[in-house]
């Protein structure tokens, strides 16, 4: 079984090696993730170098098929987040 | 914006830490998360989305110019998968 690494392990990891306090560690972690959610929900991408790009795209209405079944149902619009790694990141993992 | 924009935000927030700290704050979160894809491990963040490794079988592809087959080997790649959080917010 692979290990999954959730918001504490980075909590901890960057009180570690910061300095502050797991509460501060915890609380700057949300606003990286709202400074994040906010700008993609804005439209705008998010690079971060040696890691990767977040951006949105817009999906348009189209006509899924339920597999089992052969019903067709509609797939509404609707916005997804692609994240393509950088170079640095795919490095890792030659 | 980029990963400055987002030490500056950082910065802003908590008047209390040097601009130096915010940097290292942001650093670390992407190399941990970094450091656990490397490992082939997943990371898991509720209402952000989730980090994981994907195997990519070996294959035989083809030079677009010259259309002569390429074996291109089995590999592993990182990507993200949005969560429920995120994909609410986009989807108002």
């Amino acid at each position: 079984m692979k290990k999954t690494w959730t918001r504490n392990d980075i909590i901890e990891a960057i009180s570690d090696n910061v300095g502050i306090s797991l509460t501060e560690s915890s609380t700057m972690i949300e606003e990286i993730f709202e400074f994040i959610l906010s700008e993609l929900e804005k439209g705008y991408d998010v690079k971060i170098s040696s890691f990767g790009t977040f951006s949105v795209r817009h999906k348009k209405t189209r006509i899924g098929r339920n597999p089992k079944t052969g019903i067709e149902v509609p797939i509404n619009e609707r916005n997804v987040v692609t994240f393509s790694s950088s170079n640095v990141l795919k490095s890792y993992f030659k | 914006m980029n990963k400055s924009d987002l030490i500056i935000k950082i910065a802003n927030l908590n008047p209390s830490i040097y601009q130096k700290d915010a940097t290292k704050i942001v650093n670390v979160f992407f190399e941990t998360i970094t450091k656990a894809l490397s490992k082939n491990e997943r990371v898991e963040l509720r209402g952000f989305g989730v980090f994981d490794v994907k195997k990519r079988k070996a294959r035989i592809a083809r030079n677009p110019k010259n259309g002569a087959a390429v074996a291109v080997p089995a590999k592993n790649v990182p990507y993200f998968r949005m969560g429920k959080g995120m994909k609410d917010r986009l989807n108002k």
